[in-house]
């Protein structure tokens, strides 16, 4: 028994739930090729999961502050991606995929760039005032929540709006009998090549050092001579550039929005970091394959039980480890 | 005696709706350890944190090398030479030994000599220098916080019960490392333990509901029984 603790711990331990949930899948379904169809769906719906919760994850560990308004950033990169996706249909529809490209790329910075400033500004108008008093953060941030759907609903009105996808991304790879979406796999690519940039920047620099010891310990990382209130502007706008670029990824995938999509993933975000454990990009990522994963699984196996299978998933894991599988702060 | 270093000028300090300390006032020299004894709750840590900037001064005045530090911000407090180990001696269990001391150097480089003076001190540091700081046991993590105070030239160093619950052999290796230090930085030391703090301290001031109440040299508590009856409610003897 030891022995086999040893060998799961050594080929990844906590970190291969998600295989093991595959593999559980494959012997649910069967067959190979819609396993593998779904398990896809999983991952690439989990990596646009993931940008959407890592940063609100880190906002949580590091300032403890609770931002209901998180929602408001991946409406509006939501939207703000469609609105440039529209304006450059000529590219998105070209038969160039560098058009297609440039098209997708303009569309994800401007959901991004957006997401910094505003987040800058949220930070400095809504959250500064609040710090340290959890109930006025809820009440606020919900507050500012409501005040950006209304907005959403005066620029873009109440009809749900169309995405165009970039034509290099519409269609399917057909491999047998499995099909794949290519627009699924880019969302997942996207997804793999940010977590790698974010681990990176907070495993191999000074400012990821600061961040990761500001989520233990904020006060002993200003006695060590830091001004952990300024890098939290940081992160904040960070995460909410993440957020709205999540949402904008999220509305390419979708194809038709509304404004409440924000919403709508606010609770499967929520899911996600209190899986992965508060403060931990591993964490964040970890919890959000297992929700991607299991959503199309059951979505497949059990379509009634499609929306309360994550909340299932999250008692079962809190009741096993109640900080989530990989907390910043043990 | 040599002047101050630090200065607090009849300090009040609330938490909350708690007054814990009602008008404090210390001398410290600069050079050498200083105490500052006091049973639980007196104040101690209050007082070391209310320098820091950890928790405002509601009155009075805190001056280091005359300058007035009050109403700083607690990282611009640390950069003006002052480091702070707290009591539960605030070490980040999630980073690396190298990554903690990393932390606590302000341009993120080591001065060669100075982590060759720690491992010397400690070497179990350098044992366990790429190991996670959840795993090093209670007396190596207080002397990973204690050599993070170290790395860097300070000018005064404030540390809070360094010894409790520290097993005696690690203790005398800790009345090693303070003489080492206290050789080019003033140490500003909160016990409880008597005994340690004789060994070290130049000067006491014993606190107690929030007030001074002694401050004098170290020599003149220790040969003095009765005072430290009444102060400390303790006897040397009793100690030995």
């Amino acid at each position: 028994m030891k022995s086999m603790t040893t060998l799961v711990e050594r080929l990844g331990g906590i970190n291969l739930l998600p295989v093991l949930l595959a593999i559980i899948a494959l012997v649910l379904i069967g067959s190979p090729s819609t396993w593998l169809t779904l398990t896809i769906a999983g991952l690439s719906m989990g990596m646009m999961i993931f940008l959407m919760a890592s940063g609100l994850s880190l906002v949580f560990g590091l300032m403890d502050v609770l931002n209901f308004g998180h929602s408001a950033f991946i409406s509006f990169g939501a939207f703000i991606a469609a609105s440039v996706l529209a304006a450059l249909a000529v590219w998105v529809a070209a038969d160039s995929v560098l058009l297609n490209l440039l098209a997708l790329f303009a569309a994800i910075s401007a959901a991004a760039l957006f997401g910094l400033v505003a987040g800058w500004m949220f930070e400095r108008v809504i959250i500064k005032p609040v710090y340290r008093d959890h109930l006025r953060q809820i009440l606020i941030t919900m507050g500012a929540l409501i005040v950006a759907e209304q907005i959403i609903l005066a620029i873009w009105g109440g009809s749900p709006v169309a995405v165009p996808r970039p034509n290099f991304l519409s269609g399917s790879l057909i491999m047998g009998d499995v099909t794949i979406e290519i627009y699924r796999l880019f969302a997942f690519g996207l997804g793999l090549v940010t977590y790698m940039a974010l681990h990176a920047v907070l495993n191999r620099t000074r400012v990821g050092l600061l961040v990761r010891a500001g989520v233990e310990n904020r006060e002993m990382v200003e006695a060590l001579g830091f001004r952990i209130d300024r890098l939290f502007i940081g992160v904040f706008a960070v995460g909410s550039a993440l957020a709205a670029m999540g949402g904008a990824m999220w509305a390419g995938y979708e194809t038709l929005i509304t404004g409440a999509i924000g919403s709508e993933m606010m609770i499967i975000v929520f899911i996600v970091i209190i899986i992965g454990g508060l403060g931990s990009i591993e964490g964040s990522l970890l919890g959000a394959l297992m929700v991607g994963l299991m959503g199309n699984y059951v979505a497949f196996l059990a379509p009634k039980m499609a929306l309360a299978s994550n909340m299932i998933l999250m008692m079962a894991i809190l009741l096993w480890r109640p900080y989530g599988l990989r907390p910043a702060v043990k | 005696m040599s002047a101050p270093i630090l200065e607090l000028d009849n300090i009040f300090t609330d938490i909350a709706q708690y007054h814990i300390l009602h008008g404090v006032s210390l001398h410290i020299p600069e050079g050498g350890v200083h105490v500052l004894l006091g049973r639980n709750g007196a104040g101690k840590t209050t007082t070391l944190r209310t320098i820091m900037g950890l928790w405002q001064a509601k009155q009075g005045a805190i001056r280091f090398r005359g300058e007035d530090i009050t109403k700083q911000h607690t990282s611009d407090i640390a950069r003006k030479g002052i480091a702070y180990v707290p009591e539960n001696m605030g070490i980040f269990g999630g980073l690396t030994v190298e990554e903690n001391m990393r932390l606590a150097t302000l341009d993120g480089s080591f001065d060669q000599d100075r982590l060759q003076r720690i491992y010397t001190l400690f070497p179990a540091l350098e044992k366990f220098w790429n190991s996670s700081a959840w795993s090093l046991s209670g007396g190596q993590k207080q002397m990973l916080a204690i050599a993070r105070a170290m790395i860097e030239k300070r000018d005064l160093i404030l540390i809070d019960e360094p010894t409790k619950g520290l097993a005696p052999a690690i203790i005398l290796n800790m009345v090693e490392a303070f003489r080492e230090i206290a050789r080019e930085t003033t140490i500003l030391l909160v016990e409880q333990n008597f005994l340690f703090a004789r060994s070290l301290g130049q000067t006491v001031a014993v606190i107690d509901d929030g007030r001074i109440a002694h401050s004098g040299t170290m020599a003149e508590l220790v040969e003095d029984a009765a005072l430290q009856t009444r102060l400390l409610s303790l006897s040397l003897d009793a100690h030995q």
